[in-house]
């Protein structure tokens, strides 16, 4: 599904991505673990689309098609969704305006009916139920006056209805009480399924409890240095970045 | 600005040469302002002795005042002894079909979901017997009349109400106001005329119909709105459709009057030709609007400005009675080489008088957008309050947002609340929604729509949809 060949790329002049190679394919779940400032979301975010950063080299497809040569909106409409590590306040947008836009922009590039809003709100009051999420929410500003949980929770519930083919979720554990972890992985765990992959980027083991992925790889200086499974994650756990990072650097 | 002086000097010193008698035949004045020319305009439309006096006292009061240089706009001077202040109402040549109208135009229409039959109108075309807006107007006024509402033309007004339109008129906006209002008294075409009786509420917003009729709008416009004790009513003026016009200088003036109790609403979308994308031509918008609110009474000014070169305009409120109530909500978006000084004033003279402000600022290009108020309490506008909330949103790294509050309160038990912001449009924002699969101008439009949309729902329904596609519409190419 998602195949990544030697991947650099830059911010600014300082290179960042220094030659990922990785292959994801339906019904995977990837960890991607590493030290801050290894990279991690800014793979994440090479992904997307985000235009600060400057691919220099290197080539990925999704589905077939070069990735890098779409527009943002064309690799979300394609199935490619970014649980954002710090989500953006649209004030006076209301959630349930901002997020049946989006479906139907999605909807409409896969060739299906638009949603109207009495779909929709079924549609999504299902969703809810399973994020544990009150109703009323959808009548706030997107994550404006949200608490760091609440923006989390509502990224996963985005994901949820948008029901992507591929997730990004970019530390979405940072900021979580034990509660709101288990709530967000109870979300994602529900997206799971033999056609859909994910790609969990997080620094701490504790999500992947609740996560629990098929591969785990591990990021420093710009290149995977280890890749595993499961039990890779609680290896480093217990021995720290700093056992694998030598080799890197 | 020292030409503007000079003008005025010319103007003052300068004789014109064409005659009374000349002048009342003509169809076109030739340039040039004077006495003779205020007497012939008022010849022209039949006037009663005292609208003379009054236009020619207002001609002599401008001929003493200099153009008005504080507000943070640049342009050349109006040249005033170029300017023709009367042409006949005459028959625009009727185009056969749509598809003679400027494809640019026609494209705008489509995008703001204007009817096409509206279209027609709106771009001179004649229009099938089905849709006849004379029929439409007959039927409204009809209901209205029934009621005792009066809505016509100035015109109309001064031959058929001149009781109302003596009492009233010039007693919100002096003919000595300022100079663009004093110009405007001397030389004023028509405008429109709404009066409202004692406890009526009138059961229509006074505006698909007006749309339908504004294509003659004049360059020097006058609207007098008075709401009788305990009346409501709505006004919408303007229009989403661009609207172009071979006069470069527009001046308009409105007056309000909403006495005991009455609540009077007016919203404005105001189009008008903003120039090309390197600031060339585009309409000089210079706005009196001012409303008296009595006793317990209430006025509400709602305004989305997009066009216009130059906007200077502060559609204020004279809270005179007890607990009377005035509300300013404005939208005012400045693009390309756009330039906005708006605001409002609440003067507050009767005790525990309210007064809101939102204003919503939105510059791109290299757009300059100014918001300019003042917040007055008097000594006797005891237990008064005022809100003010002023947010300003940039596009872009080019174009500039200024704030120029004025406050001043004279008595110990009134409450005044200012609140002010300055926001980019951040890349984040942007990338937030192109990543849930939104093109970037839906994405620039759903966060300048939010941004304004505690202005927008104080408009009326089918008025905010279409200020929604307006936004849009003009700030289109402002993101890269």
């Amino acid at each position: 599904m998602l195949q990544i060949t030697n991947l650099q790329a830059r911010v600014e002049d300082k290179p960042i991505l220094k030659g990922i190679n990785l292959t994801v394919k339906p019904g995977e779940v990837h960890a991607i673990m590493g030290p801050n400032g290894s990279g991690k979301s800014t793979l994440a975010g090479v992904l997307a689309g985000k235009g600060e950063y400057e691919v220099t080299g290197g080539e990925v497809t999704f589905d077939g098609k070069d990735l890098l040569d779409l527009d943002p909106e064309e690799r979300a409409r394609e199935g490619l969704f970014l649980a954002f590590q710090y989500p953006v306040e649209i004030p006076g947008v209301s959630n349930s305006y901002f997020l049946k836009a989006a479906l139907n922009a999605v909807r409409k590039h896969r060739g299906e009916a638009e949603v109207d809003a009495i779909e929709f709100m079924k549609l999504v009051k299902a969703k809810m139920k399973v994020l544990e999420m009150d109703p009323a929410f959808l009548g706030r500003s997107v994550n404006q006056g949200f608490s760091g949980g609440e923006k989390k929770r509502n990224e996963i519930f985005q994901m949820a209805v948008l029901e992507p083919r591929l997730a990004l979720l970019d530390e979405t554990d940072s900021g979580l009480d034990i509660d709101a972890l288990q709530v967000v992985s109870k979300g994602v765990n529900a997206l799971r399924s033999p056609e859909r992959a994910t790609i969990v980027v997080t620094h701490y083991q504790r999500l992947l409890n609740y996560i629990v992925p098929d591969f785990v790889h591990v990021l420093a200086n710009g290149r995977i240095i280890r890749s595993g499974g499961k039990e890779l994650a609680l290896e480093l756990e217990a021995k720290g970045y700093g056992w694998l990072d030598q080799g890197a650097a | 600005m020292s030409t503007a002086t000079d003008t005025i000097e010319q103007l003052a010193t300068q004789e014109y040469k064409y005659g009374f008698e000349t002048l009342i035949e003509a169809d076109t004045f030739p340039p040039g302002l004077s006495e003779d020319v205020v007497r012939a305009i008022s010849a022209r439309k039949r006037e009663p002795e005292w609208m003379l006096e009054w236009r020619l006292k207002a001609l002599k009061a401008w001929t003493g005042m200099t153009e008005p240089t504080w507000p943070n706009v640049h342009y050349p001077a109006p040249k005033f002894q170029e300017i023709s202040y009367f042409s006949a109402p005459k028959n625009q040549k009727k185009l056969e079909s749509l598809d003679e109208v400027d494809p640019e135009i026609l494209a705008t229409f489509a995008k703001l979901g204007i009817p096409l039959n509206e279209q027609k109108l709106l771009s001179g075309v004649a229009v099938d017997a089905v849709f006849d807006s004379v029929s439409v107007a007959t039927t409204f006024k009809k209901k209205l009349g029934e009621l005792g509402i009066i809505f016509c033309s100035f015109s109309e007004a001064v031959e058929n109400h001149p009781e109302l339109v003596r009492k009233y008129v010039g007693s919100v906006v002096p003919h000595t106001d300022n100079f663009y209002a004093a110009l405007n008294t001397a030389v004023f075409s028509d405008g429109s005329f709404v009066y409202v009786p004692k406890g009526v509420r009138c059961p229509m917003e006074l505006s698909t119909y007006f749309r339908i009729n504004a294509k003659g709008t004049g360059q020097f416009e006058r609207t007098l709105i008075i709401a009788d004790e305990g009346a409501y009513v709505s006004y919408l003026e303007g229009c989403t459709a661009p609207m172009r016009d071979e006069h470069q200088l527009h001046a308009a003036v409105v007056e309000l009057v909403a006495l005991d109790g009455a609540t009077i609403k007016y919203s404005t979308v105001q189009n008008w030709y903003p120039g090309d994308k390197d600031g060339k031509g585009g309409i000089f918008n210079f706005v009196t609007k001012r409303g008296k609110a009595m006793k317990d009474a209430k006025i509400t000014w709602t305004q989305v400005e997009t066009g216009s070169a130059i906007t200077w305009k502060y559609p204020s409120c004279l809270l005179v009675g007890d607990n009377a109530v005035g509300e300013f909500y404005s939208v005012a978006v400045v693009n390309n080489h756009q330039q906005a000084d708006t605001g409002t004033k609440m003067v507050h003279l009767g005790k525990n008088t309210r007064s809101t402000i939102v204003s919503k600022g939105i510059s791109a290009g290299v757009g300059q957008n100014s918001y300019r108020g003042l917040v007055k309490i008097a000594k006797g506008a005891t237990g008064s309050r005022n809100y003010t909330q002023c947010d300003s949103l940039l596009i872009g790294d080019r174009c500039g947002a200024h704030t120029f509050p004025y406050i001043e309160v004279k008595n110990t038990t009134s409450t005044v609340e200012h609140e002010a912001s300055t926001s980019k449009i951040g890349e984040d924002q942007i990338f937030y929604l192109r990543q849930r699969g939104l093109a970037t101008e839906d994405a620039v439009n759903m966060i300048v729509n939010g941004f304004c949309k505690e202005v927008f729902r104080e408009l009326p329904m089918e008025f905010a949809v279409e200020a929604q596609k307006l936004l849009g519409v003009s700030l289109e190419g402002s993101v890269g």
